[in-house]
């Protein structure tokens, strides 16, 4: 009897303690308004597969870059800033696993790079279902901003109408009018396939017909030989990393290149860094970003080269902005709460290395200038990783799709 | 001319190349087949062998200078010592155990290799060129193919009936192949069981490398070339019956065929015909086209 009721005394008072403590937190959280005292940035990125020199660690390491560049002690609004990284192996259902699990039981605010499309559009999902925020830096697909559009998630740094609204366009307009795709078969090669097509027709071009391929497909020979006797003048590849490369260099193998030309409809610095000038040059590219645009590109490339011994990427530099801008508007809102800092971020004009007044609008769309860039000759190539002619800046107004015509129902009309 | 609705040209112009990549699949089942059929080891790093070999003629021509000819013979040479202690420190152990524990070693082992080779090279992949004197295309008529992918197929073929002979006609072979039904029996003839074994796997080893230096200048040398092919080839060993050597020889260059096809009348399925082939033999014949039921 006197154990039983010295049990209900102890239990009594560890259930006051732990109100108390409860009470004592939840009051201290009101005050600093940092969700578990801690900003947390997930970087949640392809490690180990066929993208992760586009992102992978170098991504991590960019953030990182940005958080120290954001303040030297790594502090905002006086509490910790905390990076975050793992491995989604390019699989949507490991990614949303992982995304759901750093929202509710490591406190994570905020998702970045989420390269490949069907990573990106699982994710995106996830974030609005837990009101936290994600940033899109790596994936391409448009549907992030139009169908499966939603208010806490962000498409930073480019996107598959802009890739096909910057290259297709220069290419029709250089006279080459009739299309053959050759198209990585999943949700981003759809997507590039019938964005560049749209592109294409608007500008008086035809297109021939298109092959889809499996990701990863290793022999490209039999789609290539499909492509030539087509006999359309362009072979457009709306597919990306380690498919690219392969699928270049069997084009070169097969002497597809004398008769037709290459249209790289997704190419990284990387990928012409695997395949050299000789297999690529003339090729056109549309990038968001290039290293070597500016003196304030250069000297944060440079940085980032000492660490990683590449280039960055143009999915490097939008992981380092978006990571940065994050921060200026969490500590601009005073709080890192989901809405609060989305509705910052959308009137300021941000600025940094990556862009110059890059706003973002009602559909998640981040819209900023886009680069139309050739490779250069051998000869023209001055030092390693000197690839690119700037051709032609692509206004931010023109070079992503209109806001009138996105799909996204938060648009109001 | 049309077959099945599409020119003739382009038709065969496809059996080609299906051809070409069946040679791949021949020579690298047939690594299988021989470590399996003598061994009794599913070698899960098959792959990572032969990626092993197309880094060692990049790795050669890169840094040392040295020829695609002689990384031919030298790739194959040093991926099969790496083979031999891979053996001996390791597999050795594990015969008396069930196959699991060796498919376990041997996917351990891939995941090193390819870890190592991704924090040095990354995934992009290496460039290299295929030697000067195969540059070019041969005009079939109906197709101009690159001569490389010509003596892919020459090459391919003329190592695997190479390899199928030393074990089915030579006295070695006999050896090697009495040495597995009963090591006993033939340890008490006074050959060296346990040196056969570690020379088996060593040749096994071999020919993913000699694989890997065939692919080089086809496909872009990168840590991942090699699990991207090993679940195929695994598939093709099982159609064709484990630890049967001709037949996994003919299954390789017959499923490279089919695949080929396949991705001309339906692209979209290519990758995964060779899994529907499979999951039908097993069903019909689930001893393999060529194996024998035990």
């Amino acid at each position: 009897m006197k154990t039983r009721s010295k049990l209900k005394f102890k239990m009594s008072a560890a259930a006051a303690v732990l109100t108390l403590a409860g009470f004592t937190s939840g009051a201290l959280n009101a005050q600093s308004k940092i969700s578990g005292d801690v900003v947390k940035i997930g970087v949640l990125t392809d490690m180990s597969g066929l993208y992760a020199d586009l992102g992978g660690t170098g991504s991590v390491l960019a953030a990182n870059m940005a958080v120290e560049d954001f303040a030297k002690d790594r502090m905002v609004l006086g509490k910790k800033i905390e990076i975050v990284s793992a491995d989604h192996q390019n699989k949507a259902d490991v990614a949303s696993t992982k995304a759901r699990e750093w929202y509710d039981r490591d406190g994570v605010d905020m998702i970045t790079d989420l390269l490949n499309s069907s990573v990106g559009l699982a994710v995106a999902k996830v974030t609005a279902e837990k009101k936290k925020v994600s940033i899109n830096t790596g994936a391409a697909s448009t549907r992030l901003t139009n169908e499966e559009c939603n208010p806490n998630s962000i498409h930073y740094t480019y996107d598959t109408y802009a890739l096909a609204n910057g290259t297709g366009k220069a290419v029709v307009k250089q006279g080459g009018k009739s299309w053959f795709f050759l198209t990585a078969d999943y949700a981003f090669g759809h997507s590039l396939e019938s964005d560049t097509a749209n592109v294409v027709k608007a500008n008086g071009g035809e297109v021939k017909g298109a092959v889809r391929h499996p990701l990863n497909a290793a022999d490209f020979s039999s789609f290539l030989l499909q492509a030539q006797s087509s006999k359309a003048q362009i072979v457009g590849l709306a597919n990306a990393g380690g498919d690219t490369i392969n699928a270049i260099k069997a084009a070169n193998e097969f002497g597809l290149t004398k008769t037709q030309a290459l249209a790289g409809l997704l190419v990284f610095i990387t990928d012409i860094h695997a395949l050299g000038l000789p297999a690529t040059q003339n090729m056109y590219v549309t990038e968001a970003w290039y290293w070597d645009l500016n003196e304030q590109t250069r000297a944060w490339s440079r940085r980032f080269f000492e660490k990683h011994k590449k280039m960055p990427t143009m999915i490097h530099a939008g992981t380092y902005s978006a990571v940065l801008q994050y921060l200026k508007a969490t500590q601009a809102a005073g709080t890192d709460d989901a809405a609060a800092v989305i509705a910052q971020m959308k009137k300021t004009k941000m600025s940094d290395m990556f862009m110059q007044n890059g706003t973002l609008r009602d559909d998640g769309r981040v819209v900023h200038d886009m680069y139309l860039l050739q490779v250069k000759k051998q000869s023209e190539s001055k030092a390693p990783w000197d690839y690119y002619h700037v051709r032609q800046k692509i206004d931010a107004a023109e070079a992503f799709q209109p806001l009138a015509l996105s799909r996204c129902p938060a648009v109001k009309k | 001319m049309e077959i099945f609705g599409i020119p003739h040209q382009a038709f065969l112009g496809q059996l080609t190349l299906g051809l070409v990549s069946g040679s791949f699949y021949a020579i690298l089942s047939l690594g299988l087949a021989v470590i399996f059929g003598l061994l009794n080891i599913i070698n899960f790093c098959h792959g990572a062998l032969y990626m092993m070999g197309a880094f060692s003629a990049f790795i050669g021509l890169s840094l040392l200078g040295v020829n695609y000819w002689v990384m031919l013979v030298v790739g194959p040479l040093v991926v099969g010592l790496i083979g031999a202690v891979i053996e001996r420190t390791m597999l050795q152990r594990l015969y008396k155990l069930d196959h699991l524990y060796g498919l376990l070693l041997t996917f351990g082992i891939t995941l090193l290799l390819e870890g190592i080779f991704r924090s040095v090279y990354g995934v992009s992949g290496q460039p290299y060129q295929a030697p000067e004197a195969l540059n070019g295309a041969l005009n079939l008529g109906f197709m101009m193919l690159p001569k490389y992918r010509a003596w892919v197929v020459v090459a391919s073929l003329t190592v695997c009936l190479g390899t199928w002979y030393l074990i089915e006609k030579t006295r070695l072979g006999a050896y090697l192949r009495a040495g597995t039904e009963n090591p006993a029996m033939v340890q008490a003839f006074g050959i060296n069981v346990p040196l056969m074994v570690t020379f088996t796997y060593a040749f096994g080893a071999a020919l993913a490398a000699f694989a890997g230096v065939l692919a080089a200048p086809i496909i872009q040398v990168s840590p991942l070339m090699g699990s991207n092919l090993i679940i195929t080839v695994f598939a093709v060993v099982v159609i064709g019956g484990m630890g049967s050597i001709l037949g996994s020889i003919l299954t390789g260059l017959g499923l490279g065929v089919i695949e080929g096809l396949t991705r001309v009348f339906y692209p979209e399925a290519s990758a995964t015909v060779v899994f529907v082939i499979m999951a039908i033999v097993l069903v019909l014949r689930p001893a393999g086209l060529f194996g024998k039921e035990k």
